[in-house]
């Protein structure tokens, strides 16, 4: 990678940036830990939930620390194709499998 | 490989740091791309050859169930014991055969010569690069590749002999057979898979990375498209494979029940497992790889063939941009389809549907790219030369296998068709006649750049009218066979199905199917027979083959002609500068009926 | 002819052969894993309703390790802003914290395995199910130290080894939600632990290239880094998965 963040200053902002990332984790572990809790009465809000949370928190790990932030499409590119087929193998075999999960049918097997 | 030109030695001279490697250091532990493609390429052919060996045995079984085999019969019972007692192919010991020939073809054979081969040799001389991106990488994957391959081998030899429950797998019989050969193939094939994504990450990065200057993605000659598409797909489609291995291996060593249902008898008892496992998952996480897989196959062929029309027409290649297009598209569509492989496990209507449609869609993509290359046909000036022969075969071969495949494609003719020899015809044509002669069509083109002599052309011709004779007659009776009801994987060729064994009884395989299968085994026998001159023409021209007369003996266009034969340790002394595109063949008014890529363009 | 882009970046991608690489690398690690998250979602999708366990896994113990591999991802990412800064033994205080974390998270793993080799359930001949912690066994009886009830205090039970019917710890084979998550969390442990010896490496032995080549070891340091990030990624959702939902 270029040395293209030469400056102390610049590096002591980017360093700033890391810690408030590493705080909002932080925070965000112990909400998902406390909603875990808060009876929602569906299970599927329960999952909602924690897993918006994570998302939230892979983003931020990947776009700072992983610098994906600042990354060429390059790399972008290859991240969405592999999102997209994962979602594919998920979702197409939970629908093969268990489509009354996705699909509300009376009466399935 | 030793410098050959007193250009590249003087260069070894010049970097000071490249000092004279020894023996193992040169060939055995190397880390130059073409030492390793050459390193694949051999070892593939060995298992190649083993692979068709077991398929030649079966195929006696096959013709005459229950009769001791000849020359091999004594040997097997000698080295293998009771599974082949009396020198006769017991129905284990088939179904061992028939795992791991189909295991071997693809994963040991196809895949490291189409890609790990051809791909390790040529890819990074045609974009202009010095070797490829992660040189130690490259050499750990072959490396992880031979152990693969002898955990494979080695699996016929302990007791219970190797895999049984077919190349796929399925679980519950594979978990349930009391013996370790599908341990042995579970870890042979996480080896296999960690020497694939080494390879892929390594191709993606140099393609991306190391081209030449000027030689911008549109000027790609189209096997390095080939290739990269075909790296993305191994990157991305195995590693589902590598966690349903391990899930597989749980089940057998842990105990686990991954795919093992609640209530699961063997022989009549309960099994002491958990449950709650599901067999269908296992189906779905494999051919989640199983399909992507088929267009590993394919793609490098394509591109090799491209390649080699390109040169022997000599014109350039008919729309070039709708074969990169194509071939990006075939990439993507084949990771959402592969359910087409499982119509008959009881999906909804709804998700059928979507894997039929994605199905047909894929198909769109492969038409056009045969097209393109048969168009490319029109109005050139061909060289029948051995190459040709064997790519100009590949269209029609590929197309029948292609074209078989559509109704293969529609579950409601799948219904019929699903694990007959249809489908064994159908996979056999676009692999065999199909990819294999691409790669028959590789070796004849390349082995001059490699080794500075040409193969013989009259034995190259023999080898190809044979296989091509012997090829059909092997495959085209079994698409009848299929249509017939012949079961695949029945280890007395399906003699307990027969009108002769129950005179009529509805469906019941007729004299003339069964009988076919003994005019099948002899076409396989001869077509054993008919690979002898090629084996004789490789080794033999390494010392008396006709020296070639310069760096470029097809005339061709693309950069790995244009370096010293064989190219030297860095490939070229300074980074070619690339100003035309692959296939500037006949160019009117040029002197020559090819213009390299990297001639400049002024002059002329 | 030397390999070029191997430390400064190529200018059309704005990379290095060695960031392209391991970011294809960790492209292919979401597969791995995301077949496994798939498996998690079809086995529970799959089982009969009420059957699949919840409680099984300690969510204080979870959320420490949690903890623990956020932080080590900050001592990573700033011992690579060290070395930006020039700043060699700050890098390696910080990634001495990096592995010393690493060990930390696989320790706390390694007792959390324990405790379920250790919990087992015993079925009876009568059919009566007594479930708990090992606390003796011998040939003739096994102690069972049953698991306390809200509030109330539970006695051990010492069962005769001729009254078992079934005897079975809480390992992978217990259930399939225990398949899962044994195969998940060693596939990633180990994950943790290759991660861990490379950047051991990389700070001993492997960090004399500091002194000849640094910005081709800074280089090295991101790229083990965006692995260990990966491995943290890979937590933050097996965490609520596993321990939570």
């Amino acid at each position: 990678m270029k040395n293209d963040q030469h400056s102390h200053h610049e590096i002591s902002l980017v360093v700033r940036r890391y810690l408030f990332v590493f705080g909002a984790l932080l925070v965000g572990t112990i909400v998902t830990v406390l909603a875990s809790f808060i009876p929602f009465g569906i299970v599927a809000v329960n999952v909602a939930v924690a897993l918006f949370i994570a998302t939230v928190k892979a983003f931020l790990v990947a776009g700072y620390f992983m610098h994906l932030i600042s990354e060429k499409k390059m790399i972008y590119g290859i991240l969405v194709a592999t999102v997209f087929f994962f979602a594919g193998l998920m979702f197409l075999t939970v629908w093969a499998m268990r489509p009354a999960s996705i699909v509300h049918i009376k009466n399935v097997p | 490989m030793q410098p050959v030109t007193t250009e590249a030695h003087a260069h070894t001279v010049h970097e000071s740091h490249h000092e004279e490697l020894g023996f193992w250091r040169k060939y055995v532990f190397s880390t130059d791309h073409k030492v390793i493609g050459i390193q694949y390429g051999i070892t593939a052919l060995c298992f190649l050859l083993f692979g068709f060996g077991l398929m030649m045995l079966m195929r006696w079984q096959m013709a005459y169930p229950g009769r001791p085999i000849p020359l091999f019969g004594p040997l097997l019972e000698k080295v293998l014991g009771a599974v082949a007692s009396g020198g006769v192919m017991s129905s284990d010991l088939y179904n061992s055969f028939g795992a791991m020939h189909g295991t071997i073809m693809v994963f040991l054979g196809i895949v490291p010569l189409a890609f790990a081969a051809f791909g390790n040799f040529v890819v990074p001389l045609q974009i202009g690069a010095p070797d490829m991106a992660f040189p130690r990488i490259n050499m750990a994957s072959y490396q992880a590749y031979v152990v693969g391959g002898v955990i494979m081998v080695v699996s016929f030899f302990i007791p219970g002999g190797a895999a049984q429950a077919g190349w796929t797998s399925y679980s519950p019989l594979a978990t349930i057979i009391k013996t370790q050969g599908q341990t042995f193939w579970i870890i042979g094939m996480v080896f296999l898979i960690t020497s694939s994504l080494l390879g892929a990450v390594n191709f993606i990065a140099t393609i991306i990375q190391l081209r030449a200057p000027g030689m911008t993605w549109m000027r790609l000659p189209f096997f390095v498209w080939a290739q990269f598409v075909t790296a993305f797909i191994l990157l991305l489609a195995f590693p589902p494979l590598e966690a349903a291995a391990v899930m597989q291996l749980m089940d057998k060593l842990a105990g686990t029940s991954f795919f093992l249902p609640t209530g699961l008898m063997v022989s009549g008892q309960p099994l002491p497992i958990s449950g709650g496992g599901s067999p269908l998952l296992w189906q779905h996480l494999f051919w989640f790889l199983g399909h992507p897989e088929v267009y590993v196959l394919i793609l490098p062929a394509m591109g090799i063939v491209c390649e080699i029309i390109a040169n022997n027409t000599p014109k350039p290649i008919w729309g070039y941009k709708s074969l990169v297009y194509s071939a990006l598209g075939i990439g993507f569509l084949s990771f959402i389809v592969w359910a087409h492989h499982m119509y008959l496990t009881g999906m909804g209507t709804a998700i059928s549907t979507f894997f039929q449609t994605t199905t047909m869609m894929i198909s769109i993509p492969s038409v056009i790219i045969l097209s393109a290359l048969l168009i490319s046909l029109w109005g050139g000036s061909i060289r029948f030369n051995t190459p040709m022969l064997f790519s100009l075969a590949f269209l029609p071969m590929f197309g029948i296998g292609g074209l078989t495949g559509l109704p293969l494609g529609f579950n409601f003719t799948d219904i019929h068709l699903h694990d007959t020899y249809y489908v064994i015809a159908h996979f056999h044509y676009v692999v065999a006649p199909g990819t294999i002669f691409a790669l028959f069509a590789g070796i004849y083109f390349w082995y001059p750049k490699v080794t500075g002599r040409l193969m013989n052309e009259f034995w190259g011709k023999v080898h190809f009218w044979l296989s091509l004779l012997f090829m059909n007659l092997i495959f085209q009776p079994m698409f009848a066979q299929g249509m017939a009801g012949m079961l695949r994987r029945m280890a007395d060729g399906g003699a307990n199905y027969s009108l002769a064994k129950e005179p009529g009884a509805l469906g019941a395989l007729s004299d003339s199917m069964i009988h076919a299968n003994t005019a099948i085994s002899h076409a396989a026998w001869l077509l054993g027979l008919a690979q002898i001159p090629f084996i004789l023409n490789f080794f033999i021209s390494l010392k008396k083959g006709r020296k070639v007369p310069n760096d470029n003996p097809w005339e061709s266009t693309t950069l790995e002609w244009q370096t010293p034969t064989p190219p030297p340790h860095g490939n070229f002394a300074k980074a070619p500068v690339v100003c035309r595109g692959p296939y500037e063949y006949s160019v009117p008014g040029h002197a020559t009926d090819f213009t390299p890529q990297n001639e400049p363009v002024n002059a002329r | 002819m030397e390999i070029p882009y191997t430390v400064h970046a190529r200018q059309d991608t704005g990379l290095y052969n060695a960031k392209l690489g391991i970011w294809l690398f960790l492209a292919s690690e979401v597969m791995l894993f995301g077949a496994l998250f798939s498996t998690y979602i079809l086995l529970r999708v799959g089982a009969a309703p009420g059957t699949w366990p919840h409680g099984l896994l300690n969510v204080p113990i979870g959320t420490l390790n949690t903890i623990v591999l956020i932080t080590s991802s900050i001592t990573v990412v700033m011992a690579w802003a060290s070395l930006k800064m020039n700043q060699f033994s700050r890098f390696k205080l910080f990634q001495a914290f990096t592995i010393m974390l690493a060990m930390t998270f696989v320790i706390i793993k390694s007792f959390e395995y324990h405790d379920k080799f250790t919990h087992y359930e015993v079925i009876l001949n009568d059919g009566k199910v007594v479930d708990g912690h090992l606390v003796e066994k011998t040939q003739e009886h096994v102690v069972i130290h049953p698991a306390a009830k809200h509030g109330q205090h539970a006695a051990e039970v010492k069962i005769e080894t001729s009254q078992i019917k079934k005897m079975e710890n809480y390992g992978p084979w217990h259930n399939t939600y225990l398949a899962i998550y044994f195969t998940l969390t060693a596939l990633h442990a180990l994950h943790v632990i290759g991660g861990a010896l490379v950047i051991a490496y990389l700070w001993g032995p492997g960090s004399q290239m500091w002194k000849t080549d640094p910005e081709r070891f800074t280089n090295r340091i991101e790229v083990s880094g965006l692995f260990w990030h990966f491995v943290d990624l890979v937590w933050i959702f097996l965490f609520p998965v596993l321990y939570l939902l």
